[in-house]
């Protein structure tokens, strides 16, 4: 563990993924276009904007789940560590083990808590229950589970609380050790004090992992974004209007619009 | 116009009530007669014996033997083929692609097909074309065309019912889609399975029309799926009306095929509910 | 330690493997239909070559092996045996899912749901020996000789009134229960509003059940061939013994061969035909329902 480590924080400054004039049309229909965006190592971005502006769209097509929707089409180029991923001989499914996923809505499977975490474990080819229960272990110590699960790993995931589940979706994720990770509004559909938690514990996955993480919230976007895209929607069509250092868009921003949307003026 | 006192019922209600009555006494009217005069002939000699002198005298021993030979080579074969077809359908077709289209109006069609009409399919392709003559093999098959459409339709409609986000997040895990497919949807899906097994069992045990030319009438125990075999709702058939003073043992076998009915619809929701409560716990 | 060394993103071969399996049950599935087709045209085809399709209704009679090939009577039977029987199960099926969802009480309610969903279940045989034992030595008493179109009308429509009642009462229950609030505030009575807002707004729903019991109907062998006394005959009356098509198949087909049993095979084709446009009127009918 202590290895992998090292070798990510010897990388933190290169961008881990690098998006170039990427955009997605919807049969006809642009979504998004010409999205040029560096996604740094180890740092944590946030796309900010109003609703239907793109963002999630943009970050489904950073691990390919666009594959998964019939007539779509993604124009452009994303790589990561160097490598096209928008390439038919590139595996998706390899792909998504390295760039994980949360949802809006927490989609535990209809398994225990334990099998949530072991299932997707054997089937990437970790069978040993010993190696499994460790992982198991500090993956849902890591997301601060541990101690309310221990004694119910293997009663129903369905019948944790809202931030409960969230949490144990992003143990769920974090345990096939991603290198990205990318959240759709991850505490949008759950309570002010469960938000809290799992707010916390995304900002303690910095320095770990790149993660990606759209946002509707302003205020969480700047407690714990350190690169902020501002997405807006301009002739029916999602564009980037201006991508910095949270720092600098909240504070310096360069456009207009920016400026009007941070300061709840414009969205 | 005197106002209407609470009492007094309106024709509308006094008629919806007559409807449900009569349908209710005529329901135990069929139901108590096959009782009444069946149980009396019902014992464990009826089940475990070989029909004497056309069937008028003995048990049904080697005609359960091949009602269940024919159910069981009907399953094998439209169990696999139906839930391939409707994974394909729920899972890698869209509602309005024109594949799909094309093969849930055929169903639709094979669906409404009267079974008399696949008994003439089944003796014309199974029984000649194929040689496999009168037998238990050529009835099963010609079944296993019949329920396809209840076991295609039902099996969609349990895969279509797995909330997307479960396949979303299993693709998100990078599972590949074989994986989720059988770990994850097939098990979701069972209900929906187990739904349409039950309905589709209970259509090829109460099936006639389709066996008369296909499995034909020989009541002696089959001894390979190539010999012809009786089926209990045929046995009826030709008791009561081949059979001169075969009524009793008719009776007995028509509670025999009801009971028989009751038990696949008992043990499928017995299933059913084992099976969800062996996948929240484990 | 890594858990995961494999970085290489070059694709699996599984997920292929899966979709041409799949395919290839999909296309045995279609195989299946084109094949019943197929051989009921292949199998008729010998008979309306060498006889044409005209001499089916204009023969003088129906003695296939003599080479009269008449099938009027036998469709005259179908027709009026499932005429009746819709008529018959129409009121009682719709009565019976209003009775289920606007005035049962609620123990008596599901008691009745189960009911009719057991009525569904009982096999076709099981309807004809009842129907044989029971029901026509009843007939019998009131105008010899018992089997007759009456007691196949009878047995068919207790065999379609589930399907009638079924179909109607999941239509009933789409319609939202504030009409019912609605219509009680302005003192409407709970009749009046079932006939004046759910039966219209549920038209097309109970018209596909009446189609559906049809098709039941149309191509339901057993029962009729067990009450009906199979005599090829227009009937005159009720009480007269007629044969339907599907009676006809099942009795011919075991000694029938060459031309007869190419003619059986037309009257196969013709219930499948019947079949495909009464589908196409149902669905014609539903698609009305989700765009008018």
């Amino acid at each position: 563990m202590k290895k992998s480590q090292l070798t990510q924080n010897s990388r933190l400054s290169l961008p881990s993924m690098q998006t170039e004039r990427l955009s997605l049309y919807y049969g006809k229909k642009a979504a998004f276009t010409d999205v040029t965006m560096p996604i740094y190592s180890g740092k944590i971005t946030a796309l900010i904007g109003p609703s239907g502006c793109g963002k999630t769209s943009f970050l489904s097509c950073l691990n390919r789940l666009t594959d998964l929707i019939p007539h779509t089409k993604v124009v452009g180029s994303i790589r990561l560590d160097a490598v096209e991923i928008l390439n038919n001989r590139v595996d998706a499914i390899a792909l998504r083990r390295r760039v994980g996923t949360i949802f809006q809505k927490p989609n535990p499977f209809p398994f225990s808590i334990w099998k949530n975490l072991a299932f997707p474990l054997k089937e990437h080819g970790i069978k040993k229950r010993e190696q499994l229960d460790r992982l198991i272990e500090t993956t849902l110590q890591d997301v601060g589970l541990w101690s309310e699960v221990k004694d119910r790993l293997h009663t129903s995931a369905l019948f944790l609380s809202g931030g409960q589940k969230q949490r144990l979706c992003i143990a769920r994720a974090l345990v096939l050790q991603p290198e990205v990770l990318l959240l759709d509004e991850p505490c949008s559909a759950l309570d002010p004090i469960s938000s809290g938690v799992v707010e916390d514990l995304i900002a303690s996955l910095r320095g770990r992992y790149t993660v990606v993480i759209v946002t509707h919230n302003l205020a969480q976007a700047r407690r714990i974004g350190d690169y902020a895209a501002l997405f807006w929607v301009r002739a029916e069509v999602g564009r980037l209007i201006e991508y910095g250092t949270v720092e600098q868009i909240f504070t310096a921003p360069q456009q207009d619009l920016t400026a009007a949307y941070v300061n709840g003026i414009r969205g | 116009m005197g106002e209407k006192s609470k009492n007094q019922i309106s024709l509308p209600t006094f008629i919806v009530w007559a409807i449900a009555l009569s349908v209710t006494a005529v329901f135990c009217w069929i139901l108590g007669d096959i009782l009444w005069h069946g149980v009396g002939q019902l014992s464990w000699e009826f089940l475990t014996t070989e029909p004497r002198n056309a069937g008028r005298e003995g048990g049904i021993a080697p005609i359960l033997i091949s009602t269940c030979l024919i159910l069981a080579v009907c399953l094998a074969v439209s169990l696999p083929l139906s839930v391939g077809t409707a994974v394909l359908l729920a899972e890698f077709t869209t509602t309005e692609s024109r594949f799909g289209r094309l093969v849930r109006r055929s169903l639709d069609v094979l669906a409404g097909v009267p079974s008399i009409v696949f008994g003439l399919f089944g003796n014309a392709f199974f029984s000649i074309k194929l040689g496999l003559g009168f037998s238990i093999l050529s009835g099963g098959l010609t079944l296993a065309c019949m329920v396809l459409p209840i076991l295609i339709r039902s099996a969609e409609e349990g895969f279509r019912a797995v909330p997307t986000e479960y396949r979303l997040g299993a693709a998100a895990l990078g599972l590949s889609r074989t994986t989720t497919l059988w770990k994850l949807l097939l098990p979701a899906a069972t209900p929906g399975l187990v739904v349409g097994l039950v309905l589709g069992i209970g259509r090829a045990i109460a099936e006639t029309a389709a066996l008369i030319f296909t499995s034909g009438y020989v009541d002696r125990m089959p001894e390979s799926l190539l010999d012809s075999g009786r089926s209990l709702s045929i046995h009826i058939f030709d008791l009561s009306m081949n059979v001169a003073g075969g009524d009793a043992n008719a009776y007995a076998s028509a509670l025999v095929l009801l009971i028989l009915l009751l038990l696949v619809n008992g043990m499928a929701t017995w299933i059913a509910q084992f099976w969800l409560a062996r996948r929240i716990k484990s | 330690m890594t858990l995961f060394n494999n970085k290489n993103l070059s694709p699996s071969q599984s997920d292929l493997v899966l979709l041409w399996i799949l395919r290839g049950f999909a296309l045995l599935t279609g195989i299946i239909v084109v094949l019943i087709t197929a051989f009921l045209l292949l199998e008729a085809l010998p008979v309306l070559q060498q006889v044409g399709w005209l001499r089916f209704v204009s023969d003088p009679s129906w003695h296939p092996v003599q080479g009269f090939y008449n099938l009027m009577p036998m469709l005259w039977g179908s027709l009026l045996v499932t005429l009746g029987a819709v008529i018959l199960a129409a009121p009682l099926g719709i009565g019976s899912a209003i009775f289920c969802q606007y005035y049962a009480p609620p123990f008596f309610s599901g008691f009745y749901r189960q009911l009719i969903n057991l009525l569904a279940g009982i096999p076709s045989v099981v309807y004809g020996f009842w129907g044989l034992v029971v029901l026509v030595p009843l007939i019998g008493k009131l105008q010899p000789p018992g089997t007759s179109l009456l007691a196949g009308i009878a047995i068919l429509t207790l065999m379609i009134l589930p399907t009638i009642a079924l179909t109607a009462e999941a239509s009933f229950s789409e319609v939202p229960t504030e009409y019912f609030q609605g219509a009680a505030a302005l003192g409407i009575s709970r009749w009046a509003t079932i006939r004046s807002v759910v039966l219209p707004a549920t038209k097309s729903g109970l018209f596909t059940g009446l189609i559906l019991g049809t098709g039941r109907a149309i191509g339901e062998t057993m029962a009729v061939l067990m009450v009906c006394g199979n005599v090829v005959q227009t009937p005159t009356s009720i009480f007269d013994p007629i044969r339907t098509l599907t009676a006809n198949i099942a009795l011919e087909m075991a000694y029938a061969t060459g031309n007869h049993r190419s003619a059986l095979f037309v009257s196969g084709l013709l219930l499948m035909v019947a079949i495909a446009i009464l589908v196409a009127v149902a669905e014609g009918m539903s698609r009305r329902n989700i765009y008018g």
